[in-house]
């Protein structure tokens, strides 16, 4: 208590950005980290790593991931783990194949159907974690087995391939330039004015938001960032937003996923932090029977947590297949476990009730400019995943360090 | 006869309130000695301070055990001179069979392999000697809560004990099982063991206990004795309860309105031990601008009772009516028994009441969140003067209300919950032990709380174990014992001397 008195009056005092930010290091570690682990590989890989090509291939690598940890993030908050997702991918990768393929579908009919099988998956799972309360542990470790051994039987352990064109757009699409003029104006022969100016507008539209939430918490006497830490803060967003979108553009544009992610992100990210729906899953991770004696339906929350989950976990499966343009048994193997340490890097507890969306999103990028830049690098698969545990198992140690020296 | 144990005057203090003070107890070789007093009274800190929980140095005051001064740093140490407690909350392994149960922490083993013949056969004696005739094999779980106590027992005698102490021993027994009991303790007092009984149940006190220590607000008040013939239920009752009502309460005009809300033959049984029933033919009800209390001891039902009612948050095979307003109610989940009207503010603020990780402004909109929202979106300005409102209008001392619940106090935490209830504005509020673990100014605001309530013709039903807040606050007063509502009192009528002897005497 007597650190969070100090806390509120060093804040009318107003104190340096640099005190501030080692007073929230726990909330800004992580994005600390992404930047430093970026400039490290950056350095280490002679500038590969920024280059256009290779920024466009980070996102196109990543986004199932991201897409993924949008919805375990829900599922960690609410207290529960979801092992599955890695063999539903898989799962409905090769059910679309299969549908695609086998049995000439068109894409506008496999893509619902595969989105509604996931959700008919994560009902399964959820149903029995919420009504017969079994340990999502072992229901979604029974959902691992299970839909890895289906996807084995759908595509009778064969490779299933390729796919349509449009389909494969869903991953390796780009936006057209739809305002070509920007490129004349600035005067930049390869330039995709599009993206260029998305990124504008949306790091203003951040700025923009940003100022007007400052505007607000000071209204209300909620402890505020220092002056120039906001400034610093938003200008380093912004600038990467906007040094981003013109590597993209210099590049192909922006890639379609990216825009499926970022559009996900937002509404993920509003909803946690805005909406009743949001509110109450962290009050059922935070105290399920308070939740529960607060006449929240802490058994329906927790069943659709896993059916979005589920829903998630088919997308992301289509947009994998959809990249390697090909269904293979062996399709998201272990990618529960990338999708489970982005939350947990990105600050969930495992004990539910904490975590957030862009934490989430930021544990994934970690993940993903580390496996990209190490196989710039050409460092061995062996060393690799030695790596990543061990930047795991800090990253939470790094958080239970900060909870302990906060209470 | 000589004195077994003497603890001379104890005194234990915790930080902030002196929970023992000079407390004395003698306790005669191979007599059976009860020790009575109401809830947080003492009885448990001064068992705990004789079995060393609390080691030496902790406390002040000196004990003596067979003639020789007794500084015990832990369990294991008063447990090898014989001196053995057996909790109200029986400390069994219930997937366990009853022979590993009773030589758990003490298995007939050499170099860590497990003698299982000897197991067995000690086992077989031991239940022999305790009148229970299982197979040493059968798992703990699948025996009653009777014959469970007895196989507590013969882990006690495993250990060689003298000094038997047992926590309210048959508070969760039937009548027969009780019996038995009573009758085994007086067996072993044959065989020379020594025991002391905690209980409530003063016939049962009566009826084997040599002499009786009465222990109030930590203090030793009397010891009476049989052969002297003063062991009398009022003498007990009286000296029980006897205290000065040195709370004070605000005054409030009381003139009861319409009837508010109603129950009618409210069953209950216990969720795991379906053969239980938890409440009995309950029947109650509140009237607009009324404080109902209910009195009872710990274990007496309340809190079942209360749950039970609010969406059914608490047993099985539920059945009843609740009426709000003259009309039957739907209380089958709690956002349904909150739409009708009912609010229910637990005991357990910690587990049950907040969520600990989250701020003020957070915890008071949880339970109408729809309320500060629109579309499903949560308008933070709204919620933000939702919550400064509360924090001024009933006084929570804190520098902000984006402060995390967990670091207040638990004076601040009570008004946090209590405005969460206010929040969700019902007709009657269940207040559960309002004041449990408050200091005394709190607790004066959180009656002031209630006496507004009031006057602005909610319902309040207040669940306390504190007579006096019982008496200086309520209109009216239920007694509850074992389940059913045993006795009701006008505020008039009501003293601490009556209702105790409904407890007693039910």
């Amino acid at each position: 208590m007597a650190s969070e008195a100090a806390d509120t009056q060093d804040n009318q005092q107003g104190r340096s950005a640099g005190q501030y930010l080692a007073n929230h290091l726990r909330d800004y570690g992580m994005v600390l980290a992404l930047i430093a682990i970026m400039a490290f590989f950056q350095v280490m890989t002679d500038g590969t790593l920024l280059r256009p090509v290779n920024i466009t291939n980070l996102f196109l690598q990543n986004s199932y991931i991201i897409i993924m940890a949008l919805g375990m993030l829900l599922v960690i908050v609410a207290g529960h783990i979801d092992l599955s997702v890695g063999s539903v991918v898989g799962f409905v990768g090769a059910l679309a194949a299969v549908m695609m393929v086998n049995w000439e579908w068109s894409i506008y009919l496999t893509i619902p159907a595969c989105l509604m099988v996931g959700i008919l998956i994560g009902a399964a799972q959820g149903y029995w974690i919420a009504y017969w309360r079994i340990p999502s542990f072992i229901v979604t470790l029974a959902g691992m087995l299970v839909f890895r051994g289906a996807s084995l039987w759908l595509l009778e352990g064969q490779s299933v391939g390729p796919f349509p064109r449009q389909f494969q757009a869903l991953s390796t699409g780009f936006i057209p330039d739809l305002l070509p003029f920007v490129k004349t104006i600035f005067g930049v022969e390869r330039m995709n004015g599009f993206a260029v100016v998305t990124g504008l507008v949306i790091a203003g539209l951040i700025v923009w938001l940003g100022l007007r939430a400052r505007a607000r918490n000071c209204a209300y006497g909620m402890a505020a960032e220092p002056m120039s830490f906001f400034i610093l803060r938003n200008l380093l967003v912004a600038g990467a937003i906007v040094f981003v979108s013109y590597k993209l553009a210099t590049f192909r544009g922006l890639p379609n996923v990216l825009i499926t992610m970022g559009l996900l992100t937002i509404i993920y990210a509003f909803v946690t932090e805005s909406t009743v729906l949001g509110r109450r899953i962290y009050a059922l991770g935070g105290n399920e029977k308070a939740a529960k004696l607060s006449g929240i339906r802490t058994e329906r929350l927790t069943f659709l947590t896993f059916v979005n989950m589920g829903m998630l976990a088919a997308l992301a499966g289509l947009i994998f297949a959809a990249r390697l343009n090909t269904a293979t048994p062996k399709a998201g193997v272990s990618f529960e476990l990338d999708v489970i340490a982005a939350v947990f890097i990105g600050g969930a507890s495992m004990s539910g009730g904490v975590g957030k969306i862009v934490g989430a999103v930021v544990g994934a990028f970690i993940m993903g400019v580390m496996n990209n830049g190490m196989s710039i690098m050409g460092i061995g698969i062996d060393y690799q995943q030695v790596i990543k545990g061990l930047v795991l198992l800090a990253a939470v140690i790094f958080d239970v360090y900060n909870k302990n020296k906060q209470s | 006869m000589k004195p077994l144990l003497e603890m001379r005057s104890i005194t234990k203090t915790f930080p902030g309130v002196k929970a023992l003070n000079e407390v004395n107890l003698t306790v005669m070789e191979g007599e059976i000695h009860a020790l009575v007093g109401e809830n947080g009274a003492g009885k448990s800190t001064l068992m705990k301070v004789l079995s060393g929980v609390y080691p030496a140095g902790t406390y002040e005051g000196e004990i003596h055990y067979d003639g020789a001064r007794a500084q015990f740093s832990g369990i294991s140490q008063s447990e090898g001179v014989g001196i053995i407690i057996i909790h109200q909350e029986l400390a069994l392994v219930p997937l366990l069979s009853i022979a590993e149960n009773l030589f758990i922490g003490n298995e007939c083993a050499t170099r860590g392999i497990v003698d299982w013949h000897e197991t067995f056969q000690r086992t077989e004696a031991l239940l022999k000697k305790v009148g229970l005739s299982e197979a040493p094999g059968t798992l703990v779980d699948r025996i009653g809560v009777g014959k469970q106590q007895l196989v507590e027992i013969a882990k006690a005698l495993s250990k060689d004990v003298r000094l038997l102490i047992l926590d309210e021993p048959t508070s969760a027994l039937s009548e027969k099982d009780s019996q038995a009991l009573l009758d085994l303790l007086l067996e072993l007092k044959q065989q020379g063991v020594t025991s002391i009984i905690i209980s409530h149940k003063l016939n049962e006190v009566r009826s084997i206990a040599d002499r009786v220590t009465v222990i109030r607000d930590g203090a030793t008040i009397s010891t009476l004795d049989a052969d002297s013939d003063e062991i009398t239920e009022d003498r007990i009752i009286r000296d029980m309860v006897g205290r000065d009502m040195a709370q004070r309460f605000p005054e409030r005009e009381s003139n009861p309105g319409e009837m508010l809300m109603e129950v009618r033959n409210w069953n209950v049984w216990h969720p795991e031990h379906t053969e239980r029933q938890v409440i009995r033919d309950a029947c109650l009800n509140v009237r607009a601008g009324e404080v109902v209390g209910i009195a009872g001891l710990m274990g007496s039902g309340r809190t079942e009772l209360a749950m039970s009612i609010f969406g059914k948050s608490y047993g099985r095979r539920i059945s009843g009516e609740v009426l709000v307003d003259g009309a039957p109610v739907d209380v089958s989940t709690v956002d349904r028994s909150i739409s009708a009207g009912l609010a229910y503010v637990t005991e357990d603020r910690k587990h049950l009441g907040l969520i600990l990780d989250e701020t003020i402004q957070r915890n008071i909109t949880l339970a109408n969140l729809p309320e500060v929202a629109s579309v499903g979106v949560i308008s933070e300005a709204q919620e933000i003067n939702v919550a400064e409102g509360f924090r001024k209008a009933i006084n929570i001392r804190t520098p902000g209300v984006f402060q995390k619940v967990g670091n207040l106090s638990g004076g601040n935490q009570q008004k946090v919950v209590l405005s969460k209830w206010l929040f969700a504005n019902p007709k009657v509020l269940i207040l559960d032990e309002p004041t449990r673990g408050i200091d005394v100014g709190a607790k004066y605001e959180i009656y002031g709380i209630i006496n507004k309530l009031v006057a602005d013709g909610k319902g309040v039903l207040m669940i306390s174990s504190e007579m006096p807040e019982l008496l200086g606050m309520c209109d009216r007063i239920y007694v509850m014992n074992e389940g059913a509502l045993v006795g009701e009192l006008t505020a008039a009528e009501a003293s601490q001397e009556r209702i105790m002897s409904f407890i007693v005497r039910s």
